[in-house]
């Protein structure tokens, strides 16, 4: 199936969708965004309320720093070059896992291969010989108090990422709260999965039959909230 | 001779190549950073410089391929790597596949917890960070509260390469942004721990509260500048 967006569009979608879940909250919050479409969530945030944390020791992630502002000392945990918000701090990474670890961290957003209808997610590794690295991944989703992830519906070859069962190695067991993707926006509640938001350009049918997960249909289903 | 103290008496700092000559093949090496930010440049050149071989490198990452710690696996130096995430190096996943290296993979913020357990004597630790994964097989479970969690064991080396941002001739150190990283908790953890700083200024200078390392836990300081 083709939607009429493309890949930018959908990953640009996914982060003003999730950027949307932190502001309506209205209060300060401390968040973690992995590499890909959860870093794009910060060019959606406003104000002063949400507070990016990068597990790499800092705490007041501001923009993407570009020419002279580029300090090679002064990077985000996807190795970017970030700069300073007012008010930022600095610290060692057992203090930085420890925040995650010990709960005061709110929301995590990360990317994932696949989510499954338990809320297991596998996003650190594809065995295929090409890959050693788990990075921060178990230490997120086991230790922030939401774990929120943002990913496109479907591979490149159209196969769902939500599935039945995860195939890949897992990151973290029933530790998945919200998945935002460019067709929907699903909770886990009661460890169910449930669509809460539909995209404008499909139908209920549609995103069904393209969903390998099986999933509720909230009874107060939105269309997805876009803005 | 008091108002020496701190001056050439007494002084800790050597040359780089002067403090890597202390280091043995097979050693266990501790080196701080995370991607290029807050490694130290100056001794691992030097590491790579003298040759010595059948290395166990703990750090977070290998730098990428050519670059930074990657040259001594591009020099055959390394006999196992500890740590966390490789992916920035593919030469890593090449040599562990072609069964030239060991590779132990640990969770980064286990990875920077079990640093620090070393350092401050505790032998090993619980954590709910990656239970049921492929990382903690083989691993001893326990319950608290309702919650699983698996023992984690503290991580030593014989020497820790660290990079700081100001020493003074003691050896107390402050760090710069996110240069600061694994590199106080490397400090402590290890036998004999060789600090790369920008700068040493004159020991009484640096404002007590702004220390993040006391001298006590550095016994060889070294001098590059900061590119």
């Amino acid at each position: 199936m083709t939607l009429p967006i493309s890949e930018e569009q959908a990953k640009e979608r996914i982060a003003r969708r999730i950027a949307r879940h932190f502001l309506e909250q209205g209060r300060k919050l401390v968040i973690n965004l992995g590499v890909g479409i959860p870093t794009m969530v910060a060019n959606y945030i406003r104000g002063g309320n949400i507070f990016i944390q990068a597990e790499n020791g800092i705490l007041g992630v501001g923009p993407l720093a570009e020419g002279d502002k580029i300090d090679r000392q002064l990077i985000n945990a996807g190795r970017q070059p970030v700069t300073e918000t007012p008010g930022c701090s600095y610290f060692d990474s057992a203090t930085s896992f420890g925040m995650i670890r010990g709960g005061h961290v709110d929301a995590t957003v990360i990317g994932a291969f696949e989510v499954d209808e338990e809320g297991n997610i596998a996003n650190w590794i594809i065995p295929n010989g090409k890959q050693l690295g788990v990075g921060g991944a178990m230490d997120l989703v086991s230790g922030a108090k939401q774990v929120i992830v943002g990913m496109q519906h479907t591979t490149k070859d159209g196969t769902s990422k939500l599935v039945k069962g995860c195939r890949l190695p897992v990151t973290g067991f029933g530790e998945v709260d919200l998945v935002v993707t460019e067709l929907g926006v699903f909770a886990f509640e009661a460890r169910r999965l449930v669509l809460k938001e539909i995209a404008p350009e499909i139908s209920l049918e549609a995103i069904t039959a393209i969903t390998a997960a099986r999933f509720q249909v909230s009874p107060g289903l939105q269309p997805m909230a876009l803005s | 001779m008091g108002s020496e103290r701190g001056m050439s008496e007494g002084t800790k700092l050597k040359s780089i190549e002067e403090a890597v000559s202390r280091i043995q093949p097979g050693s266990r090496i501790m080196v701080g950073g995370f991607g290029l930010a807050g490694y130290p440049e100056g001794l691992v050149e030097a590491l790579v410089a003298s040759g010595i071989r059948d290395l166990t490198i703990i750090s977070n990452d290998l730098g990428s391929p050519g670059i930074g710690l990657g040259k001594l696996l591009t020099n055959g130096q390394i006999r196992g790597l500890i740590g966390n995430y490789y992916n920035w190096n593919p030469e890593v996943a090449k040599a562990y596949s072609d069964g030239k290296i060991q590779v132990t993979l640990v969770p980064q913020g286990t990875f920077a917890e079990a640093i620090r357990a070393a350092g401050v004597g505790i032998p090993a630790f619980y954590t709910a960070t990656g239970v049921g994964t492929e990382l903690a097989q083989g691993k001893e479970l326990k319950e608290f509260n309702g919650r699983t969690y698996v023992l984690e064991r503290a991580i030593h080396a014989d020497v820790a390469l660290i990079k700081a941002h100001k020493a003074d001739h003691l050896g107390n150190l402050t760090y710069y942004k996110t240069g600061r990283n694994f590199n106080p908790l490397m400090a402590m953890a290890a036998t004999l721990t060789i600090a790369e700083v920008d700068e040493i200024v004159p020991t009484g200078s640096l404002d007590p509260e702004v220390i993040v390392t006391p001298h006590m836990f550095v016994h060889i300081i070294t001098r590059r500048e900061r590119g």
